[in-house]
């Protein structure tokens, strides 16, 4: 029994750190908390609904779908809103309360469109037999979400690592005045950054969309706020962090629902989370910051 | 008078609710001018109304000792979690603080007997007068006012502008956070414990993530230069959705682009006198 929740945390997890990935790679290179990013997170579900829906897409489409789509999205609200704030040199809260302002548009809007009720993906989309490996009972679903947030997850973590672009990122992430002078395209690395954090945003979307099978113009608020915690968890803008901390969200959700309660499963994520905070304020895995005077 | 019989009829609630909200915008006001990003007022408000609630309703006490406990409830738990909380800052403290309220908001959830769960509590007595919302606002505001020139407001200024400098000086600056951050939690309880007499519903999902999001909004729109900033940020957005009724689908919609546009256009805020001034001189040399 008790393997069989870890599957269910594992795959869980997968999708919490792959939402809480764009999420701190906005936080790490623009220094914004994007309270927007949940309302992404849904609009991918619903882009890839209406892929698959209108386009009959096949569900790799869907998916591709809803990256780029999303990705354009959160290109359009850097380019329209973050980008002017920046030039202007804004106040630190002033970015986050404009993304509140872009996410009332798009949940509103999309319930505008959609209708407040929930949606569904077609029956078929994804194969629904289930396997076994080693007594443990798999869905091909919870094994693809599995792979795929890995795949996902190894592969940014490669490019970030391994080349010049991610190089480039690192440094903006440290001082993007230093890497302006330095030669680095600093715009370009934002433009890039809201672009790709947005598209994993949406694809976390269809995955959340297609796990729990209903589609709805507020999911992503929940979601919101487990990212939230998530990135806490792992020290705000660090790109491993925030995969260990979405893990832990799983297994913790998980598996207080089996042994506590299903009424208290965000009860100890949260209070989990304000223990944390209290202890080791910068995150399980963040450095500890200078005090600058 | 007949149209204002109906005027008030109609709307009686909205006003009521201008004030309260007025109140939140203040209390959150309190800990920005002191430098701290704390975003527990949702959950204090909760807490306040949940408190009053329960004291009217299971012990029977009058009303104004209700609205002293609401006060008393939030003011206890803000001077329980201060101790430890207020060490983090920025970023982290706002976490913290948002983190707290939603463990709050859950224990509420929970708590079913007490506070009837996820149904909330229905029929609290309506004892909310419209002097009452009126005269905890000017109360506030005289306090507030008061306080930005004493020397306490001059201490929660320089611990805004650099905490250390301030920390040298030989200003104590926990023990000044912490007055913030009680003194906030009472504002922000008694407005909830106002709130929760004139709706007579509560339920725990109007003190979640979203309400506290709100709050800080509201203050951070309307300026945190001064106490009219954050009065005008709560009318200006309590009546915004009214307003755009036209809209019917998709006025909170519109009520979003306002609000970015508010935001791109004037970053420090609604009430930004100097930028006021700068544009109304701009089209008089113009004329």
């Amino acid at each position: 029994m008790l393997e069989q929740q870890l599957v269910n945390a594992l795959s869980l997890g997968c999708v919490y750190a792959l939402f809480a990935l764009g999420f701190t790679l906005i936080f790490g290179v623009l220094g914004v908390i994007n309270l927007s990013h949940g309302a992404i997170f849904m609009v991918g579900a619903y882009a890839a609904e209406q892929a698959v829906a209108r386009f009959a897409l096949p569900l790799w489409g869907a998916l591709l779908f809803a990256f780029v789509f999303c990705g354009l999205l959160g290109l359009a609200v850097d380019v329209l809103v973050l980008r002017p704030l920046r030039v202007r040199n804004a106040p630190h809260l002033i970015p986050m309360i404009a993304t509140i302002g872009v996410a009332i548009i798009l949940n509103n809007g999309i319930q505008g469109i959609f209708g407040a009720q929930s949606l569904r993906f077609p029956p078929g989309l994804v194969p629904e037999e289930v396997l076994t490996l080693g007594g443990l009972q798999v869905t091909a679903l919870e094994l693809g979400i599995i792979f795929f947030s890995f795949a996902l997850m190894a592969a940014l973590l490669m490019v970030l690592k391994k080349t010049q672009f991610g190089r480039a990122l690192r440094a903006i992430a440290e001082s993007p005045k230093a890497a302006y002078l330095v030669g680095i395209n600093v715009e370009g690395l934002f433009f890039l950054t809201s672009f790709v954090a947005a598209g994993l945003g949406g694809v976390a979307g269809v995955l959340i969309g297609l796990y729990s099978n209903a589609l709805f113009p507020l999911m992503g608020q929940p979601m919101l706020h487990k990212g939230i915690a998530v990135i806490i968890l792992g020290g705000m803008g660090d790109i491993r962090g925030a995969l260990i901390g979405g893990l832990f969200l799983g297994f913790a959700e998980v598996l207080s629902v089996a042994y506590i309660g299903s009424s208290m499963r965000d009860a100890v994520a949260f209070g989990l989370l304000f223990l944390i905070l209290l202890v080791r304020p910068t995150g399980l895995f963040g450095r500890l910051q200078e005090r600058k005077v | 008078m007949e149209w204002f019989d109906n005027f008030w009829a109609v709307y009686s609630n909205l006003v009521l609710t201008l004030g309260t909200n007025s109140l939140l915008a203040l209390s959150i006001y309190l800990t920005l001018s002191c430098g701290m990003l704390a975003i527990a007022n949702a959950a204090f408000m909760g807490i306040g109304a949940y408190t009053s609630a329960i004291l009217t309703m299971n012990y029977g006490l009058p009303f104004p000792v209700a609205l002293l406990g609401g006060m008393v409830a939030p003011c206890v738990t803000a001077f329980v979690i201060g101790k430890p909380t207020l060490r983090l800052s920025g970023v982290y403290l706002a976490m913290a603080t948002l983190a707290f309220g939603e463990v709050v908001r859950i224990a509420v959830l929970n708590a079913e007997s007490l506070t009837g769960g996820a149904l909330g509590l229905n029929g609290i007595p309506q004892s909310t007068q419209w002097w009452h919302v009126a005269l905890a606002l000017v109360l506030t505001l005289v306090v507030l006012w008061r306080l930005r020139r004493s020397k306490v407001g001059r201490a929660f200024e320089s611990i805004k502008e650099d905490e250390t400098a301030a920390g040298l000086m030989g200003i104590d600056v926990s023990a000044y956070k912490m007055l913030a951050f009680v003194l906030g939690a009472a504002i922000a309880g008694l407005a909830g414990a106002l709130n929760a007499h004139l709706t007579f519903f509560i339920s725990p999902g109007e003190y979640g993530f979203d309400r506290a999001v709100e709050i800080l909004t509201m203050t951070i729109l309307g300026g945190i230069n001064g106490l009219t900033g954050p009065v005008a940020g709560a009318v200006i957005l309590t009546l915004l959705p009214e307003a755009l009724r036209t809209f019917q689908d998709f006025r909170l919609v519109v009520n979003g682009f306002i609000l970015v546009l508010i935001v791109l256009f004037l970053p420090k805020g609604i009430w930004d006198p100097a930028r006021l001034r700068q544009w109304f001189s701009r089209k008089g040399s113009r004329a």
